[in-house]
């Protein structure tokens, strides 16, 4: 970090010098710049809009290494509510086998936060009747004009928000696939909208491919991404593999959130993909969420994550 | 193709299916752990059950590759099993259909 912070002092000298300087501020916890001279310009800073991802709840897993995943989900939900956000986005496996009572019971925790919720479904939320339960439960308020099959888009605080469903048509031979219909409506979705305008991107299996011979990716994510090459700011929030990678490539910010429930191992780390054990008393340390902020003037969102227990 | 009988008092009715038709039918098993079937490729004679036991820690489904698939279990909780009387010859591709990558396939002599 010194390096860095020797590297700016010379940056700021030499701007002084031509008078281009920049002034450093933090607002909400992310470094923000802005030009000199201007200080009316910090009076009237546009406010921050954060929002929190969580991911992986598994409501009706209970073995080795969590037997209570209510119990960590709350305690995510909890972390969640303390940072006050404006939304919530639930990237999938709300439940671990679709079964109504989970659904229950994850519905009922979520709710009693009073945060704007926004769901995608894992594959684990897909198990039954073609997801009709989980697109009834948990999409129906935010789906108007979109058409069946788990997918939407909505706006908020100036942001188009794109939830996809990656889990619904898997196939042998192992990757997410999004499917030619929901890929045909997301051109149509993004159409005509400005490129200026920060998309952010959420579905359960990552839009990158992160590890094959597990399954961790989208057979046709690249056709996605083509169709959102042309936005100036795109942040994609995926979960499914229960830990954190983060990627960039241009203007796209990739994420993936750990889990509430359980964590998974580094890729190619372990025989297989499986929940992964865990010295007693360090279980919440490998669980968390992520709060992502969007601040006007700044084209890359502010993505931290906050494991639940230290 | 006999139909799907995921849950176990249906598999007693499958047991009793053979001895009323006077064939005793073979048994098969196929154990999925660690994220994949084993064995991945069972071969075995026309008639025979197969049965599919998820020994692992996580769900997993049995699901035919084919489109439409030919045959489809419930998601298999640890413990749970999924047959199928195989009764036509050929070669069944299946998979998971949680976790796309595990595959496996029945080929009937």
């Amino acid at each position: 970090m010194s390096d860095h912070d020797d590297g700016r002092r010379r940056l700021l000298g030499c701007m002084a010098w031509v008078g281009t300087g920049l002034l450093w501020t933090v607002s909400g916890g992310v470094p923000r710049s802005l030009g000199l001279p201007g200080p009316a310009q910090a009076a009237t800073a546009a406010p921050d809009f954060v929002f929190a991802q969580i991911s992986d709840s598994h409501i009706g897993f209970a073995r080795d290494p969590n037997t209570d995943t209510p119990a960590t989900l709350k305690a995510a939900l909890d972390q969640v509510a303390a940072q006050r956000p404006a939304m919530m986005l639930h990237t999938g496996d709300v439940s671990h086998l679709s079964k109504p009572a989970q659904f229950d019971t994850a519905a009922q925790l979520i709710g009693a936060t009073g945060i704007e919720t926004h769901y995608v479904p894992g594959e684990h939320d897909w198990l039954d009747d073609e997801g009709r339960p989980f697109v009834v439960r948990f999409q129906s308020r935010t789906k108007q004009g979109a058409p069946d099959g788990g997918f939407y888009s909505f706006d908020a605080a100036g942001i188009h928000f794109v939830g996809l469903n990656n889990v619904a048509d898997l196939r042998p031979g192992g990757l997410g696939a999004l499917g030619a219909r929901q890929l045909a409506w997301l051109k149509a979705d993004l159409a005509g909208r400005s490129a200026s305008t920060p998309v952010v991107v959420f579905a359960h299996i990552p839009l990158w491919l992160v590890y094959r011979d597990w399954g961790w990716g989208t057979e046709d994510a690249a056709q996605a991404l083509a169709l959102l090459k042309r936005f100036g700011s795109v942040t994609v929030l995926n979960g499914h593999i229960h830990q954190i990678l983060q990627k960039v490539e241009g203007t796209v910010a990739f994420h993936t959130a750990r889990s509430t429930a359980f964590p998974q191992p580094a890729p190619g780390s372990a025989p297989s993909p499986g929940p992964m054990k865990v010295e007693p008393g360090r279980l919440r340390e490998l669980l968390g969420v992520a709060s992502v902020t969007f601040t006007r003037g700044q084209s890359r969102l502010a993505v931290v994550d906050t494991p639940i227990g230290a | 193709m006999s139909r799907l009988l995921p849950r176990r008092r249906a598999a007693l009715l499958l047991v009793l299916l053979p001895a009323a038709r006077g064939v005793a039918a073979e048994t098969a098993s196929i154990t999925i752990d660690n994220f994949s079937f084993n064995p991945a490729m069972l071969t075995v004679a026309r008639g025979t059950r197969v049965v599919w036991t998820n020994r692992d820690d996580i769900p997993h489904t049995v699901v035919s590759a084919a489109r439409p698939p030919a045959f489809r279990s419930h998601p298999l909780d640890t413990d749970e099993s999924f047959e199928m009387v195989f009764d036509r010859p050929g070669r069944f591709a299946y998979f998971c259909s949680l976790h796309a990558h595990m595959q496996g396939a029945v080929v009937v002599r």
